[in-house]
């Protein structure tokens, strides 16, 4: 990879964030292209509110781990046949940049010393594997058959048939997961408004603007990466690979974007029942009749 | 450059070892201990065994903010945020930490190293799995899976239902 994606990967993933953001703002709230950046300014020139003894040290770690841990996992998703940072076991590193986000949010949710953000980063550590193994079970689906554990190669042995038609389950389950490893909609518990805003509650100014920042892009690299992972990577007809890699990106992004607005919180009782119940079981089976092909 | 990046992350790995005794919060201490772990985990990348280092930073991050639940739990005062102290019994618990470690550094200095033979394989993590298990292989995946399965099992037996989430079908359940 030449030396100018490192620099160009930054900002192809700010972007991408500002226009999920912008997407929630349209979908959503019916503002205009612009409102993300109305809200940046407004919180960039916000004072900042404290709260009584806090452990700002934690919180800032929190903050500013969201943005750092989504570029981080952007360094290895492919854009044109290899990401900026080849590495063999990519999707792993992926996957463990995602679970930074129980850091945050819990070092977020403690450090301002405050009930409502407390409970919130509590609760998605009691989530936390209720999200994170249907979502690993279903990444490794994709590797098992890939042979591989590599962006690349994934997308690379999707040629002719994509993953996402021969497993439908592992796709909606990582879809599924991936809104829930991003606190987003739905499953948004942690920063949920029956909390006062969670985690966030306390969170003001420049904290503000990089923890909804930093959601906005984990959400980006979630969706970034079911393109290799389900939709054949760069395959497509016509256009280039980057293109067709943004398309499916954007695609994917505005669905998870739009899920947000169309669908209530889901309670965390009801959806802890399922991922166990329900979610692990299916992508338990999913991975076996994958395993089947792959070894037939 | 590799050996500038090696030691910096050894010192770090160790100083953040230290800070876990010297903070006084038990979140403090957690998340010391993690990022020493981590340290530990981009050396095995140093290393090429970029999936054990990848591992390692995975199941870190996951345990720890696991382990973060039951520290501040069990603590005195799981409030947390006053002042607290992760040692006692000083003058033994140094005695034989120094101990320890003097032993475990005097191993490294005293065993003879072979010199390396051959080169550096090309996945050098499946190398190193063939080494330490060789024909176990097979059995280490089955045991790993039925570890799993009784994981899962015994967590579903020693779950029972709280008082706010009874089945949604029956009568007396919350809705």
């Amino acid at each position: 990879m030449p030396a100018w994606a490192v620099v160009a990967l930054p900002l192809v993933l700010a972007a991408l964030t500002y226009s999920a953001a912008a997407m929630d703002a349209v979908f959503r709230t019916g503002d205009g292209l612009v409102a993300p950046l109305r809200e940046c300014a407004r919180l960039i020139v916000q004072q900042r509110r404290r709260t009584y003894m806090p452990d700002l040290l934690l919180v800032r770690i929190g903050v500013i781990s969201l943005p750092a841990a989504a570029l981080l996992a952007a360094m290895v998703i492919p854009i044109d046949g290899r990401g900026v940072w080849d590495l063999s076991v990519g999707v792993v590193w992926f996957n463990a940049m995602e679970v930074v986000a129980w850091a945050s949010l819990w070092l977020t949710g403690w450090g301002v010393n405050s009930v409502f953000p407390l409970v919130g980063g509590y609760r998605f550590l009691a989530q936390g594997l209720a999200y994170e193994l249907p979502h690993m079970f279903a990444l490794i689906t994709a590797g098992l058959a890939a042979g591989s554990l590599d962006f690349g190669e994934v997308a690379a042995a999707q040629d002719g048939l994509w993953f996402v038609v021969w497993m439908p389950v592992a796709f909606a389950v990582y879809l599924l997961s991936a809104l829930a490893m991003t606190f987003w909609g739905p499953l948004g518990h942690p920063v949920a408004g029956d909390l006062a805003g969670g985690v966030a509650a306390e969170l003001s100014g420049p904290d503000r603007l990089l923890f909804f920042a930093g959601r906005f892009a984990l959400l980006t690299v979630a969706a970034a990466a079911a393109v290799p992972l389900f939709l054949g990577g760069g395959a497509g007809p016509w256009l280039p690979g980057w293109a067709w890699s943004l398309i499916k990106t954007y695609a994917v992004l505005a669905l998870l974007v739009w899920v947000r607005g169309r669908f209530p919180v889901i309670r965390m009782d009801r959806f802890m029942d399922v991922a166990w119940m329900v979610l692990i079981p299916a992508t338990l089976l999913q991975a076996l009749v994958v395993g089947i092909v792959v070894v037939s | 450059m590799e050996t500038v990046a090696f030691w910096v992350l050894a010192v770090a790995a160790v100083g953040f070892g230290v800070a876990v005794f010297v903070v006084d919060s038990m979140a403090r201490a957690t998340f010391a201990l993690l990022a020493s772990f981590l340290c530990v985990g981009v050396e095995l990348l140093l290393l090429d065994l970029d999936y054990l280092g990848v591992l390692v930073i995975l199941m870190m991050i996951m345990e720890m903010l696991i382990m973060a639940v039951f520290m501040i739990m069990y603590m005195m005062n799981p409030g947390g945020l006053m002042p607290m102290t992760m040692v006692h019994n000083n003058r033994g618990a140094l005695a034989i930490s120094i101990g320890v470690f003097t032993a475990l550094a005097a191993g490294i200095f005293l065993t003879p190293w072979p010199p390396r033979r051959g080169t550096v394989p090309a996945d050098p993590t499946f190398s190193v799995g063939q080494a330490i298990m060789g024909p176990k292989m097979l059995v280490m995946m089955v045991i790993g899976i039925a570890i799993l399965a009784t994981m899962i099992a015994s967590v579903v037996l020693a779950t029972d239902r709280g008082r706010y989430d009874r089945p949604s079908h029956r009568e007396d359940g919350a809705k």
